[in-house]
């Protein structure tokens, strides 16, 4: 190990590999701001670049490069304009876009690097101690316990419900599967619910009810209501500075959230956006309850679980595909093609046969990250600037940045109409204090959560598998905890105060 | 009665429809080899369909206690705010949607965007319009010229 780990550290810093790191970071920061094109998208169409290279170790530095940037340069979008291009990066809007409208939007941007570069570095490192290992581990996982980890992941949404809105959260994540079940599904082959209209036939489309859900309320609730600009706050935009007492408090998140999301990124397709929620929710659950009514309205902590364990997860997805050849998402499958179409094959023999790719990849990924921090930190003052453009201009671009994303993806005119009819419905919504997290949280989960429960009651042949299975039983009681859990707790503080 | 059982009413009623086409509809079509199957498409949401009749009753009815304060706008003082400009960045939003392709993107989107500031308030007609023709440019070049997503720069009877 050691002998291969000396030739990935030589391989990786070669002046080439060094300039592929910058250079994937760079591009990938870049477009991945762009609302609609996520890290699948920017590697695909980076595949072609990577491939002419010739040198499979310079590729896939170059495609991990630019896989970190994107989800990096998603999360600014994100917190700026409250316009996640790409699922694994919902989670950091809910704290990120108040921050940003506090006129931290500096700090909130910094901690999003910071938080980014320490769950991406983390990650690396558990990669390379226990990427082996935990491919076996990957595979213990079926269908039963996939489809428990769904219900686990759903079950974070009694993190976003406020006091009396339990049962709205609820029906909104109903609504958000229900919308999930438009469409053709995988499994069953068959149209459902789509009236007939061919452009229903591949489902509602992520990017248009992301952006509906949250880019489009929130720039019509400028429109209404236009924000005072206050001098202090304008200061303010550019400050970076993380206090003591702030760092303090975000370096045990940073911490837990390396790890969980680490492993939750290990199983195939988990990934970033699982990883993300959950990391918002048990950071949420476990804190105490004056930092827990600040989720939602700017904690530092909120934002960062999500930056760090998304960023956490992407390095874990690393292992099913470097050490098994499974890609456990869309983005690694895409690279596992960019692998084989380099001559590579990914698998159990990879560390063996080219352990200067397997290492170089895993030594890269510290590069990476620290070069996205280098690169980014000077960066964000001028980034965070976006928000000084005079309100008549800004409101135009991001309404036409929410359209763009939206076309782009599907390169379909009839998702824009979609789009301005779910931005007008999730703006009632927000006038009658709906959440509307839940609702893009039930709808991401959907898909996966049927086909998963569905394969399971067919090999199963019934719903035994939730307590024969010892990991499904246990996951399914992990997210009765995680539901059970703020009930139990907002029961006794209520009752506490009472009694005083 | 408040907006939030207004709005509960209107998700009653689609659930209704929902469940309606679950329960009652989708098997009639299925292939007899897939009834033997101890999960049918119509499984799922069935269960969907009774969990939205009883979320959305539960909220109908008022069961749950919620503060009915008003949030950062307060809907039942909406003529108060810039509900006209809201109103017609909607209709342009619709308007771009429906000109996207007759009109290809480069006029359409420098459209959208020096229209979207006039309603706006804003008439420094000198930077509205190079502002947009620059950033439609240069958006048109990221995405089709670099990225390699098609995007119909010119309508149709101009060769776009």
């Amino acid at each position: 190990m050691l002998e291969g780990l000396l030739l990935g550290i030589q391989t990786a810093f070669s002046i080439q590999n060094l300039l592929m790191v910058v250079g994937g970071c760079l591009i990938g920061t870049f477009i991945g701001m762009l609302p609609g094109l996520g890290p699948m998208s920017i590697i695909a169409i980076m595949i072609p670049v990577a491939i002419s290279m010739g040198d499979p170790s310079a590729a896939l530095i170059l495609l991990a490069g630019v896989y970190y940037g994107a989800i990096f340069g998603g999360s600014t979008s994100s917190i700026l304009l409250n316009a996640p291009g790409v699922a694994g990066t919902v989670a950091s809007s809910f704290d990120g876009y108040p921050m940003a409208k506090k006129g931290q939007a500096g700090k909130a941007l910094t901690v999003a690097a910071i938080a980014s570069f320490c769950g991406g570095s983390i990650g690396a490192l558990l990669l390379m101690i226990f990427a082996p290992a935990l491919s076996s581990v990957a595979l213990l996982f079926h269908s039963s316990e996939y489809f428990a980890l769904m219900v686990v992941g759903l079950s974070a949404i009694a993190a976003f419900a406020g006091a009396g809105q339990v049962t709205k959260a609820l029906m909104m994540t109903i609504l958000g599967l229900i919308l999930a079940t438009v469409g053709e599904g995988a499994l069953f082959n068959m149209p459902r619910f789509t009236m007939g209209l061919m452009d229903l036939q591949s489902g509602f489309g992520f990017i248009t009810l992301a952006m509906a859900m949250f880019a489009l309320p929130e720039a019509l609730f400028l429109v209404l209501k236009p924000r005072s600009s206050n001098s202090a706050e304008a200061g303010e935009i550019k400050d970076l500075r993380i206090s003591r007492q702030e760092a303090k408090a975000i370096a045990p998140v940073i911490g837990r959230q390396s790890i969980q999301g680490f492993f939750i990124g290990v199983l195939p397709g988990a990934g970033a956006t699982i990883a993300s929620f959950l990391g918002y929710a048990v950071e949420r659950n476990i804190a105490t309850k004056k930092e827990q009514d600040e989720f939602g309205n700017g904690s530092i902590k909120g934002l960062a679980a999500p930056e760090t364990a998304n960023n956490a997860a992407c390095t874990g997805s690393f292992v099913p595909l470097l050490t098994l050849g499974i890609p456990g998402s869309g983005t690694t499958a895409i690279l596992l093609g960019a692998l084989i179409a380099l001559n590579v094959t990914p698998g159990p023999r990879l560390m063996i046969d080219d352990p200067q790719i397997f290492w170089a990849v895993i030594i890269s990924m510290y590069i990476g990250n620290l070069i996205l921090l280098v690169l980014n930190l000077p960066l964000i003052p001028y980034i965070a600037k976006v928000l000084q453009i005079p309100r008549n201009y800004l409101i135009p671009f991001i309404l036409f940045f929410t359209l763009m994303g939206a076309y782009i993806g599907q390169n379909n005119a009839t998702e824009l109409l979609m789009l301005v009819g779910f931005g007008i419905c999730a703006t009632a919504f927000k006038f009658a204090n709906y959440p509307l997290a839940p609702l893009l949280i039930g709808f991401i989960l959907g898909g996966m959560l049927e086909d998963n429960f569905s394969r399971s009651m067919q090999l199963y042949d019934g719903v035994a598998f939730m307590w024969e299975r010892p990991m499904t039983l246990g996951l399914l009681l992990i997210a009765v905890g995680l539901v059970i859990l703020p009930s139990y707790r907002a029961h006794r503080a209520s009752r506490l105060s009472a009694k005083q | 009665m408040a907006l939030d059982r207004w709005i509960a009413l209107i998700l009653l009623g689609i659930c209704l429809v929902y469940g309606y086409t679950a329960w009652f509809t989708m098997d009639s079509s299925l292939a007899p080899f897939m009834k033997r199957n101890p999960i049918w498409p119509s499984t799922f949401p069935k269960v969907l369909s009774v969990l939205g009749i009883v979320a959305s009753t539960i909220i109908l009815l008022g069961f749950e206690k919620s503060d009915d304060k008003p949030g950062e706008i307060d809907y039942r003082r909406l003529g108060d705010y810039h509900l006209g400009q809201a109103l017609l960045l909607l209709v342009l939003m619709v308007a771009y949607a429906l000109f996207l392709r007759p009109a290809g993107f480069l006029f359409s989107t420098a459209g959208f965007l020096i229209l979207g500031s006039y309603i706006l308030g804003e008439r420094k007609w000198h930077l509205m319009i190079p502002i947009a023709i620059v950033a439609t440019f240069i958006v048109w070049y990221l995405v089709q010229e670099v990225l390699g997503i098609f995007l119909r720069p010119l309508p149709t009877m101009l060769g776009g």
